[in-house]
């Protein structure tokens, strides 16, 4: 492909100086790229290609509250808020696009099995409950009975269930085509294989970003590239340790809507596929393999959970690595030696979204990141070893 | 739509398998997809989502397609099954059943 042509469709030639640069297509720099429209005259979203780890499109889908924040109370009151924003930002977005994301929050579950994961539950959910930073919300602690009129057909082996009002679920593909679909329609440049190489700042404070397709240079970046932004961190001068951990999805045929209470484990989906998840492996980046062992302790699992399942067949298993600093929670920063440089990494880009677009994107626009925002910061990675 | 060509050599021996219901005469070696195309049926199935209906594409067990239930099992491939005499086959309406 030497020959002197017009520029194809991820041509670099003649890109503007965006006011902002989302590095990441992803939920999490979709969402923020979104949130961004109002307040920034121009914004690029730079994303690789279809070999791009994409936790976007391998995850499970749950808006979720109630296993979030053990160990940072302040993630689960960031959290409980993504939660009262969902609604509005699904309404914004079937307006904007037409696109209907299915969210449903109706009340979800964490399915218990037998008095010892009961009691070793309750006891982790009030010590949650109890730290400082967590705004207090509904919760309950359902015995077998009460599970099951909530889930058809709930097998015998779930004695018990911790439920919150509060969780629920969406489609998170459909979630992230009507952000890109947004972006069409409002003139935001989705510029895919531009996977970031190098960044660099100017001596006005601009940056420049190097990617296979040439240059592209903003006066503001937002680093959102998931698992990437371990290297990408270090070249704002941001020290942020990754720990990729990975998920096994088994995905069961579509049948009639049965499941209106999505579980941390099960859920059914709004065209009727079941998922069935929550698997954790530390198994580096292998995300092209799923294994016999894993699967079928999903798949026992689900039809402990609810034994009619037995009848349905799985259609489809994939694995996707989550993207998770170190500790698990989210990293919110501005670059103290690249300002107007942020970075943003989060394991729950679903539930999270919400709060992305509506409340964080303004944040980045004003350009400080506010004090309630520190507990999110990497300093807590860096603690003097002394 | 859909015309035998000639068997060639060997006359294939005669089934008869029903569609929802209805006797219909096919040949020994028939894929149920076939059968359906052979008896004048192309659409065996209404999507689960937006219940349009939808017949056999690729025929060689890839597409889902051909969605049908055959002796009370919901969602099978018609493609990937052959006939077999007093085999009961149903259009598939939508998305199965959990039967809770």
């Amino acid at each position: 492909m030497t020959s002197p042509r017009a520029p194809g469709p991820h041509s670099a030639a003649a890109l503007p100086v965006f006011d902002v640069a989302v590095i990441g297509g992803g939920l999490v720099g979709s969402a923020i790229a979104y949130g961004l429209r109002g307040s920034a005259a121009s914004i690029a979203v730079l994303d690789e290609g279809d070999i791009a780890l994409r936790a976007s499109r391998g995850n499970f889908g749950l808006v979720w509250l109630q296993s979030k924040g053990f160990g940072l109370g302040a993630y689960s009151a960031w959290t409980l808020g993504s939660t009262r924003l969902w609604p509005r930002l699904a309404a914004q977005l079937q307006e904007e696009t037409g696109i209907d994301v299915a969210l449903e929050q109706k009340g979800g579950l964490t399915p218990l099995m037998g008095d010892y994961e009961i009691e070793a539950r309750l006891a982790w959910v009030h010590k949650l409950m109890a730290q400082p930073g967590v705004e207090p919300y509904e919760w309950k602690l359902l015995d077998h009975h009460q599970a099951a009129s909530l889930v058809p057909g709930l097998g015998k082996d779930v004695t018990g269930a911790i439920w919150t009002p509060h969780d629920g679920i969406v489609n998170p593909l459909k979630l992230l085509r009507a952000f890109h679909t947004a972006f069409d329609r409002s003139g935001v440049r989705y510029l895919p294989h531009h996977g970031v190489t190098g960044i660099a700042q100017q001596a006005d404070g601009g940056f420049t970003l190097d990617t296979p397709q040439g240059p592209v240079r903003a006066r503001k970046i937002v680093l959102a590239s998931g698992l990437r932004n371990g290297d990408l961190g270090k070249m704002v001068g941001i020290d942020l340790p990754m720990a990729p951990q990975r998920g096994q999805i088994l995905v069961l045929e579509r049948t009639r809507r049965l499941l209106d209470t999505p579980m941390v484990t099960l859920r059914q989906n709004d065209e009727g596929s079941w998922l069935v998840g929550d698997s954790q492996e530390e198994a580096g980046y292998a995300d092209h393999i799923t294994t016999l062992p894993m699967l079928a302790t999903l798949a026992d699992r689900a039809v402990r959970t609810i034994p009619a399942l037995k009848e349905v067949r799985a259609v489809r298993a994939w694995s996707a690595l989550r993207v998770r600093a170190q500790d698990g929670f989210p990293v919110y920063e501005q670059s103290a030696s690249h300002p107007g440089a942020f970075i943003v990494t989060c394991h729950s880009g679903v539930t999270l979204a919400a709060t992305h677009a509506l409340k964080l994107a303004p944040m980045i626009a004003a350009g400080t990141l506010p004090a309630e925002l520190d507990h999110f910061s990497t300093r807590r990675f860096h603690v003097q070893k002394t | 739509m859909f015309r035998r060509l000639d068997a060639g050599t060997s006359a294939p021996r005669p089934v008869r398998i029903t569609v929802d219901g209805q006797a219909l005469d096919c040949r020994e070696g028939d894929s149920v997809a076939a059968a359906l195309f052979a008896g004048g049926i192309a659409a065996c199935r209404d999507t689960a989502v937006s219940g349009a209906a939808r017949g056999p594409f690729c025929m060689m067990g890839v597409c889902y397609d051909c969605l049908v239930g055959i002796d009370g099992r919901p969602n099978q491939q018609a493609c990937m099954t052959r006939v077999r005499d007093g085999m009961a086959v149903e259009r598939q309406i939508g998305a199965r059943e959990v039967a809770v």
